[in-house]
């Protein structure tokens, strides 16, 4: 795939430049709702309980860091889009020479990179209450960068499919959230009764907390080499239809 | 326009919305250099075909090219032959004027573009807004960056939709300058506009669009005077009523004004003939020359009369 001089790194500068513009919004607001999250789930819970050997509170740290790459990288390239779409200024990337395999790159590209910056945030700020730092960061990098691209294409769907604000907040409820909430943020699924530790594995969300997880502790649900398979073959999956539906024009142009 | 390259065809073009027919078989050749005029009712169909040419829209039969590269196939370099300013008011709320047209350069590859950019925002008066936020401006300063946006690739071919509706009479006329002048540099530009004075000024050839057709398609000159031609107002003195041979090409009376139809301007000679035979005493008289709108009126009603 040619992306040089296709427009990509315009688009991707531009996407970058329209959430760095609002950063208060994009990035401040969900790392303070981590912190939250965080405080208030190790207030209510006993000091002493422990997960893999780790306190609970340190096992939670990477599943919200994850859970702010995830969600911010589906709000990004959503957002923007849907955005665009209600404005009109979706123009303004339609009439230029824009390849879509460049449209695909630029955006998915520019949610990754919100959901890495929004996760170090979260990352930095639980930093003074709960210390935790990564035994292998490749492992988390690499995690982090491609559920960020995963949610990023999902962002990308569901942008050009919603037409309205709320048909995008609908798919963000009822399918983003439910995926990440159950995949192990809070809980190692080896804590859940057997039918939903085998209902997990086929949440491809699951694979990504697990495996960016062990990078951190270096212990896991699943080896790290079976989630990098896993959520590597999503990706593909994903961006091979997104890239099709682009290629269709499907919603963008009648 | 023999010697002259096509720079935009539209052959048998068909575009359906459901079961509503938007564009119905339009064929059409606009000549480089050319500045060509694409008139007609609310829903003719005008900026839907505007669309199909700029890829924003995909047509059901025919094809389209711009200086022979077809919108479909070679859609990258088609639209980088192309600048489109459309119709709607839209804008990207998070950048300055000059951002803009930095980031829509950048679309088209185009990385060092700001002596260009500067002269665009002078030519449009922009020069004073460049560093303000896209939210900030009039509607009509709005309109004048969307102008400003389709020119930063020097694109041959230019379409303005509907350019100067809300735009200031001194500004519209500033605008028309600085196109003009980019149609004298050899760009060809196609326009839709409803002020129809503007088209009649402007155009050197133009069709009339209705329910998705081409009416009527000629050079403006051609089309007043096939369509509308001169008129002859007379204001009769007291009494006097107009004579019967020329009951035939009244167009309309008015108290004791009449207007005659002349087809051409020396019918002049036997109007004046039968009114001197007749004996009719003539007030006042004058020449109105003909007028694009009476043009329009003809063509669309016609075709509102035949459906
Ligand atoms: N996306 C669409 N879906 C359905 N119908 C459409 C769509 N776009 C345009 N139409 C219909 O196609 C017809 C032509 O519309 P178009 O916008 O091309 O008219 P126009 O000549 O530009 O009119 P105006 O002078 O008002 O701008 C109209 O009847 C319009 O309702
Ligand atoms: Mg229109």
């Amino acid at each position: 795939m040619n992306i040089g001089g296709s427009g990509f790194a315009a688009l991707f500068y531009k996407e970058l430049l329209r959430f760095w513009r609002v950063a208060f919004q994009t990035v401040a607001a969900p790392v303070l709702t981590a912190l939250l999250y965080l405080l208030i789930f190790s207030h209510v819970l006993e000091a002493d309980r422990q997960v893999y050997g780790v306190p609970y509170t340190s096992f939670l740290v990477p599943g919200l860091v994850m859970m702010a790459v995830l969600q911010n990288a589906f709000a990004n390239s959503s957002s923007s889009l849907i955005q665009s779409k209600v404005t009109g200024s979706i123009l303004f990337v339609l009439l230029p020479p824009i390849s879509y395999a460049a449209f695909f790159w630029a955006f998915v590209a520019a949610a990754a990179i919100r959901g890495l910056v929004v996760g170090l945030g979260v990352w930095l700020v639980t930093l003074p209450f709960v210390p935790v730092a990564p035994l292998q960061p490749w492992w988390v990098l690499l995690f982090a960068l491609l559920g960020g691209a995963i949610l990023g294409a999902l962002g990308v769907i569901a942008g050009i499919w919603a037409d309205k604000f709320d048909q995008l907040a609908a798919f963000q409820n009822f399918l983003v959230l439910p995926l990440t909430m159950l995949s192990g943020v809070f809980y190692s699924i080896h804590s859940l009764p057997t039918f939903w530790q085998a209902v997990s594995h086929y949440n491809p969300v699951f694979y990504m907390i697990d495996g960016f997880r062990h990078g951190f502790f270096g212990i896991s649900d699943v080896a790290p080499e079976q989630s990098l398979a896993v959520v590597a073959a999503c990706f593909a999956g994903l961006a091979l239809l997104t890239l099709a539906l682009l290629k269709r024009g499907w919603k963008l142009r009648t | 326009m023999p010697a002259m390259r096509v720079a935009v065809s539209f052959a048998g073009v068909l575009k359906r919305f459901g079961a509503f027919t938007a564009l119905d078989g339009v064929s059409l050749d606009i000549g480089e250099g050319e500045f060509f005029g694409l008139l007609g009712p609310n829903g003719a169909g005008k900026t839907t075909l505007i669309s199909c040419l700029a890829g924003l829209a995909r047509v059901d039969q025919g094809s389209i090219a711009v200086l022979g590269h077809d919108v479909v196939r070679d859609y990258r370099t088609a639209r980088r032959l192309l600048g489109i300013v459309p119709q709607e008011l839209v804008f990207d709320p998070f950048f300055t004027v000059r951002e803009t047209l930095r980031i829509q350069s950048a679309y088209f590859g185009l990385r060092r573009n700001d002596d260009w950019i500067d002269e665009i925002l002078h030519n449009l008066d922009l020069t004073d807004k460049a560093d303000s936020n896209m939210r900030r401006l009039s509607g009509g300063m709005k309109r004048r960056v969307l102008v400003a946006q389709a020119l930063v690739h020097r694109p041959p071919v230019i379409v303005l939709d509907e350019p100067t509706a809300g735009v200031d009479v001194e500004l519209r006329q500033g605008l028309w300058r600085f196109i003009r002048r980019l149609n004298q540099d050899g760009h060809t530009i196609i326009l839709t506009t409803h002020y129809l004075e503007e088209a009649e000024t402007l155009c050197q050839r133009i069709a009339l669009m209705k329910r998705g057709r081409i009416l009527a398609l000629d050079s403006t000159a051609n089309l007043l005077a096939r369509f509308s031609g001169h008129a002859l107002v007379l204001q009769l003195a007291e009494g006097q009523c107009l004579p019967e041979a020329l009951r035939s090409c009244c167009r309309a009376v008015r108290g004791r004004e009449v207007e005659l139809a002349l087809e051409r301007l020396d019918a002049l000679e036997g109007v004046l003939a039968i009114l001197r035979q007749a004996g009719v005493t003539v007030a006042d008289l004058r020449l109105q020359p003909p007028d694009l709108e009476d043009v329009f009126m003809r063509i669309v009603g016609v075709a509102e009369a035949t459906p």
